[in-house]
């Protein structure tokens, strides 16, 4: 983002928690309540970062591994002849979606209850920023208006 | 190529297109040299033009296709288009990658001309090709665009699933036994609309993590940041609350306790529940049930039988649609944490969707019964429900993904079919009295009474 810009900048989705990154713009006057809410968003972001990246690498691993292990067992290796990669049909794949799921449960409503209690606390913040600023821009118009 | 295979939508126009882009594929070499410039420049022409065609026609088609799925649904919604965008994806990296090497084959069949020829319009097609995926790649400033403001707001209220919304309604006060009145179905229809609209951005603004790492849904406007929380809180509450009081005040106090409690089923049941239990499901369809008996009692002002009846359709269509649209994205749901029928029951997913295709043609003939629709409905719509029942009970048997897309591509148009069926065949207010029903005189009868 370029240097003179006053505003937040939002990047293509990451690799691995397919999240967009957010860089934060700090006003020179930064406020106590706008600074809390630039935490707080930075806070979110970084935590949902690790969530989904580890979570989406996990899936990745375990997808392959149960692949690996499903195509032993059907004794075939993991690439046939032509070079291409063997997979499992959608049915076969079934079992893992499953699995997967049933052992990340916890896990996900763990997130959830994080994720909503910060995504309520984000936005209150910024309602509290927005009504401070609105107050401000209308006492000075009123001074302005006043001279 | 499989993209082609995979994109079988009933509209036949981008299905068209893709079909035959896929049959005439770039990995094809074409043997005759003599046709080679000119059916490499229309391919490619047609690919570029295509491509710009396709996330235009086809996103909007096929969004508006899976969002008539389930009324202020949002994972019956995600499945379908995202299948599409699937396919997009892996088609516009198939068609980049597979140029280059197109070019060496082609050399050999081709004089160095056409060669030179080719590649420069090869080049050409690629490059624009290129830029539109480039252009995700890129940071974008997060301040808001005022032109972009109404397509933003748009997509955030899933503007067309509104619209099917109040299509529902609006069924359920026509068929409503009393005569019709303009200015009450418009109000009617404005405050569900503006209802579904406040639900539909309050569900986006929950699952912003979610649909990024879902591919129908990474391309939502607070996933790519084009607007802040705040406010998509703020356009939800000036929806809400507007389209409530409207419906409050200016229809009837049901429909607006109806509107209310479908809102707070919607956001506060359904959406968090998505994540925690397959119980979403029954929840969903009750939020997808409930319009049509909102366009009812505006009607009448009662909660009557025949309201629970439209609304109890609509409950059992819901399963057919969804399960069937589910069971192709259960590597999605399964990642992103969503507990759904499909990936941890599916037998039981099964089940269900072939259980309310049964219970539908139950239902259609409970119609009748209930003086709603003369007798003629259940025998009309008797074909339709029975092959909805027949796709039902074939994908409960054999559980792939060709019968589970055969029954969602069926549910589709059941819907409105059977919808249509039931206005054609409503019983007239004043055919009420005397009891000969004509089949289809019925209809051009109920039509008069109807006009105001």
């Amino acid at each position: 983002p370029p240097a003179h810009s006053h505003s937040d900048w939002i990047g293509p989705p990451d690799k691995h928690s397919n999240l967009r990154p957010i860089i934060f713009y700090v006003p020179p006057e930064e406020s106590a309540l706008e600074r809390r809410l630039r935490e707080a968003r930075q806070e979110a972001q970084a935590s949902n970062q690790r969530f989904w990246a580890r979570h989406n690498r996990a899936f990745r691993q375990e997808k392959e591994e149960f692949i690996y292990s499903r195509l032993k067992a059907k004794g075939l290796e993991m690439r046939d002849e032509s070079g291409q990669k063997a997979t499992l049909n959608a049915e076969e794949m079934a079992d893992f979606y499953k699995d997967f799921l049933s052992k990340n449960f916890k896990k996900h409503l763990q997130y959830n209850r994080d994720w909503y209690k910060r995504n309520f606390r984000i936005t209150f913040l910024m309602g509290q920023v927005a009504l401070v600023r609105a107050l401000k821009w209308l006492r000075w118009r009123k001074k302005n208006v006043e001279q | 190529m499989s993209a082609a295979r995979r994109c079988r939508p009933p509209w036949a126009l981008a299905g068209l297109f893709v079909w035959r882009l896929g049959n005439t594929g770039v990995r094809q070499v074409p043997c005759r040299c003599v046709h080679l410039y000119h059916a490499a420049n229309d391919r490619l022409i047609t690919f570029q033009y295509f491509n710009f065609l396709k996330r235009m026609y086809v996103t909007r088609c096929n969004k508006d296709l899976s969002q008539r799925a389930k009324p202020k649904s949002d994972s019956i919604v995600s499945p379908f288009h995202e299948l599409q965008q699937l396919d997009q994806e892996k088609k516009v990296v198939h068609k980049i990658s597979p140029v280059s090497p197109v070019h060496q084959s082609w050399s050999e069949t081709s004089s160095r001309n056409e060669l030179r020829e080719m590649k420069s319009a090869a080049e050409d097609s690629v490059i624009p090709v290129g830029a539109e995926s480039k252009e995700d790649r890129r940071w974008k400033e997060m301040k808001l665009q005022l032109d972009d403001l109404p397509g933003i707001l748009a997509r955030l209220s899933k503007i067309k699933l509104t619209a099917l919304v109040i299509s529902t309604a609006s069924a359920g006060f026509a068929m409503a036994p009393v005569p019709f009145e303009l200015t009450c179905f418009l109000l009617a229809s404005l405050g569900t609309g503006l209802a579904s609209c406040a639900a539909n951005s309050i569900n986006q603004f929950f699952e912003v993590p979610f649909d990024s790492n879902m591919n129908r849904t990474k391309n939502r406007p607070l996933v790519r940041g084009q607007i802040s929380p705040l406010l998509a809180v703020c356009f939800a509450a000036s929806c809400g609350i507007p389209g409530i009081a409207l419906l409050t005040l200016g229809v009837n106090p049901l429909t607006g306790a109806l509107g209310a409690f479908n809102i707070f089923l919607y956001t506060c049941c359904y959406t968090p529940l998505k994540r925690m239990s397959i119980a979403n499901t029954w929840v969903g369809a009750v939020v997808g049930a409930i319009p049509p008996v909102m366009g009812w009692t505006a009607a009448t002002g009662s909660l009557d039988a025949g309201a629970l009846l439209l609304g109890g359709i609509l409950y059992s269509w819901q399963f057919p649609h969804f399960n069937a649209l589910s069971w192709g994205l259960r590597e999605d749901y399964s990642r992103g944490g969503y507990c759904m029928m499909s990936v941890t029951h599916p037998g039981l997913c099964r089940r269900v969707a072939l259980r309310h295709c049964l219970a539908l043609i139950g239902l259609s003939t409970v119609a009748p019964i209930l003086d709603i629709t003369t007798w003629t409905f259940p025998i009309i719509s008797l074909p339709i429900n029975l092959y909805i029942s027949y796709l039902g009970f074939r994908f409960y048997r054999d559980a792939n993904r060709s019968s589970s897309r055969k029954l969602f591509f069926c549910s589709l148009w059941h819907l409105p079919m059977l919808l249509l069926v039931m206005f054609t065949c409503k019983k007239s207010v004043l055919e009420k009295e005397d009891k000969g029903d004509l089949p289809g005189g019925g209809h051009e009868m109920a039509m008069e009474t109807r006009l105001p």
